[in-house]
């Protein structure tokens, strides 16, 4: 038996398991929102702004959202490790690419709830 | 423990056109392609869907820029219907992958007719929803 001890911040198991809770969660969403989609009373903006200004689908449409940035987040780092050697390179890229996701959930959050 | 550090040289191809990709292989690289894509095009989607449930200046700047085409050519429209595949593979091969996870289809046999039907349904649900919402 070999006795190995993994030393480190064990964020490599908790992010792939993330990355697998967060698919489901988006294709979950997915689902849905087509089946919301094909049972509009009608194809014109009225009723995609009624559809998205509910109460539930602005919830769990954040949702879908903060899933598909932190899986996003998970897959881009992954890329980035794969291929980015040099260390402050891939710093840079670890940071421009965590600022623009926190951004995006910013933005999100106003488009849903503005309406 | 001496033969273990013996090593056989093995051939490496590392040129990318003489490379072949099994089936299973060409499912895998897509989704990180695809998923790369979807990434790069965040920004403009998020756009996009803030400008279709936006004012009414905002509305006609949706549809201005989907109907936006180079010699009659309709580019931003066929960008998003990428993105859709992209979308579709991305989650097609997402669901094979969590299967794979879980010990499911792993004989060589299933895992090369999943890989098919992953690239088969993506491809013809794009085509499904382009013609439908074109």
């Amino acid at each position: 038996m070999v006795k190995r001890l993994v030393v480190g911040a064990h964020y490599g198991f908790r992010d792939w398991l993330a990355q697998r809770v967060t698919a489901v969660v988006m294709a979950v969403y997915t689902v849905y929102m087509l089946v919301r989609v094909a049972c509009l009373p009608a194809y014109d903006n009225t009723a995609w702004r009624d559809l998205m200004a509910g109460g539930f689908t602005k919830y769990v449409t954040f949702l879908f959202a903060l899933a598909l940035f932190y899986h996003a987040w998970v897959g881009v780092r992954d890329i980035w490790m794969d291929y980015i050697k040099p260390i402050s390179v891939r710093l840079t890229l670890h940071v421009i690419t965590l600022l623009a996701l926190a951004g995006y959930a910013g933005w999100v959050a106003q488009i849903l709830w503005r309406l | 423990m001496a033969e273990a550090t013996v090593r056989k040289v093995r051939p490496k191809y590392l040129n990318l056109i003489q490379i072949r990709l099994p089936l299973p292989g060409i499912v895998s690289i897509l989704h990180r392609v695809s998923g790369v894509g979807l990434f790069l095009a965040l920004g403009g989607l998020i756009w996009l869907l803030g400008a279709s449930l936006g004012s009414a200046e905002q509305l006609a700047a949706f549809r201005a820029v989907l109907a936006f085409s180079v010699l009659g050519l309709p580019v931003v429209k066929l960008v998003v219907l990428g993105l859709v595949w992209a979308y579709l593979h991305h989650f097609c091969a997402g669901i094979r992958f969590l299967f794979l996870d879980m010990h499911k289809g792993i004989e060589l046999e299933t895992a090369r007719k999943t890989a098919v039907a992953v690239l088969a349904v993506s491809l013809s649900l794009t085509v499904v929803l382009g013609v439908l919402t074109w």
